[in-house]
């Protein structure tokens, strides 16, 4: 089998527009969450989110190209471009032929949805955008990743609700290790910051009205984010060879479904992926410094995580760093192991640990070190990145730090 | 119907059973409506009532509405009603 490491990454998300800035807000807890901005916000309960502002599409793609990218695609090609670029990748053409794009994404082109439907449903006009499907499928991001860079190789979108960027990075690992291709883009996006889709959310009453507190006791729903993450994994010769900077080595991983409850989370489906991503990887549990936790801020997922934790290491569960990003940048769904894969890199390459912010009282039920409030100073030699999405699909990758 | 007849005919619905068969001392568990069950329950109660639930499934017994039985629910009911009326 081949070694796999990530030698590019990029994103854009409520904290940055590139990786150096969001690493930065990671660093300093900075908070991303705030007031959402669109049309009919007023008629939301829920008006707070991680949304990308000072945002000008315009700048960054011709009119032509806005007709076909959706907000989840353009955010896609901006983190792509960055990947590649930090990367130095150049697929010549026997690489451009076995190089693909593996994305996560859950709700597709939600923007473009929403605001069709209101053209046709509110103003009650008959006629829409000929390029409305091709913009809003949930492939369109990988789509046109793979044109922009030519890559003829295997190229879908996972969708596994907030799991999806964990599935499309394990799969692209996969892929990488077994020696199918020894490029492939991975990573996932997401954007459902608009009226209909945060109008669906409320109905779950999952969501909280005033901030992200994952793991605190006053912890009151999670938060939407919005933003891509995109990353180069290549094979560990592939990228020794050409002199390529490596961020981390991806070295296992593990998926599994819970196969019991449509919302609720599992301990136990949680605890079997998080002990399969160890197997996977021969690690032995002492070996893990660090998890960036799905820690989405409910009720239900945090304590569940944190047992689930807790009997997979046991002794060593209280010795290990656990934080959830997300009370930074928000859960991105779709999008979100892509962006929070980030936080794992900076803990291995930069020994800098991302905290969980907006933390006020500990819960006796997530009694493991969470990181609170402030970045932490740690030297990690292997994280893990966890994710348990609705409907019980969960992914959990485990990354060693670079030689 | 009266405001706990229709909150019991709610109910009743959720859980699969006939109104006879809900009383309004019995709790949500004892009816079998998980937590699934009680956000539709909520969002067929405010369809009905045409009001707002101040319910946050991350913290069922903060606010007022106190969902610990079916009368608990009933009486909720009835005060959001006369308040948002």
């Amino acid at each position: 089998m081949k070694r796999v490491v990530i030698t590019g990454a990029g994103t854009i998300n409520a904290l940055g527009k590139d990786v150096p800035t969001t690493l930065e807000a990671m660093r300093e807890g900075r908070c991303g969450i705030g007031d959402l901005e669109f049309r009919d916000v007023e008629r939301l309960s829920i008006r707070i989110g991680g949304q990308v502002k000072s945002y000008d599409p315009e700048a960054a793609f011709t009119r032509q190209q806005l007709a076909l990218y959706d907000r989840f695609t353009q955010f896609t090609l901006i983190a792509a471009r960055q990947a590649i670029a930090q990367s130095g990748i150049e697929f010549g053409d026997a690489l451009s032929l076995s190089a693909g794009v593996i994305l996560g994404n859950s709700g597709g082109g939600m923007t473009t949805l929403d605001e069709n439907y209101r053209t046709v449903y509110e103003d009650g006009k008959n006629r829409v955008h000929p390029f409305v499907v091709p913009k809003l499928m949930n492939n369109a991001a990988a789509s046109h990743v793979s044109m922009a860079w030519g890559l003829h190789g295997p190229s879908y979108t996972v969708s596994t609700a907030c799991a999806s960027s964990n599935h499309a990075m394990a799969q692209a690992f996969q892929m990488v290790r077994c020696g199918q291709s020894p490029v492939m883009l991975t990573g996932g996006s997401e954007s459902m910051l608009c009226f209909g889709g945060v109008k669906a959310w409320e109905g779950l009453r999952v969501m909280s009205k005033d901030g992200c507190r994952p793991f605190s006791a006053n912890r009151n729903g999670m938060v939407q984010g919005e933003g891509a993450g995109v990353f180069v994994f290549e094979e560990h010769e592939h990228a020794r060879a050409r002199g390529a900077e490596i961020l981390a080595e991806i070295v296992g991983t593990a998926m599994t479904s819970d196969a019991s409850d449509i919302v609720m989370p599992s301990k136990e489906g949680a605890a079997r992926t998080i002990a399969g991503a160890l197997r996977d990887a021969r690690l032995n549990h002492e070996d893990v410094g660090y998890i960036n936790a799905h820690g989405t801020g409910t009720a239900a997922n945090d304590k569940t995580e944190c047992a689930a934790v807790a009997d997979v290491f046991g002794r060593h569960a209280d010795k290990l760093m656990i934080s959830s990003t997300k009370s930074m940048h928000g859960h991105l769904i779709g999008g979100t192991g892509a962006v929070e894969l980030l936080a794992c890199i900076m803990a291995l390459r930069d020994g800098i640990i991302a905290p969980t912010i907006n933390y006020d009282e500990p819960d006796p039920e997530c009694a493991l070190d969470v990181v609170p409030n402030e970045a932490r100073e740690a030297h990690v030699e292997v994280a893990l990145s966890n994710a348990f999405a609705f409907g019980g699909l969960n992914a959990v990758l485990a990354l060693r730090r670079a030689e | 119907m009266s405001i706990p007849d229709r909150v019991i005919a709610i109910i009743a619905d959720q859980a699969m059973l006939e109104p006879s068969d809900v009383t309004l001392d019995s709790s949500l568990e004892d009816l079998g409506v998980d937590s699934l069950g009680l956000v539709e329950s909520i969002f067929a109660i405010e369809e009905a009532f045409d009001i707002t639930v101040p319910f946050n499934a991350n913290e069922p017994s903060v606010g007022d509405f106190d969902i610990s039985t079916v009368g608990a629910i009933a009486a909720s009911v009835q005060r959001l009603v006369a308040e948002q009326s």
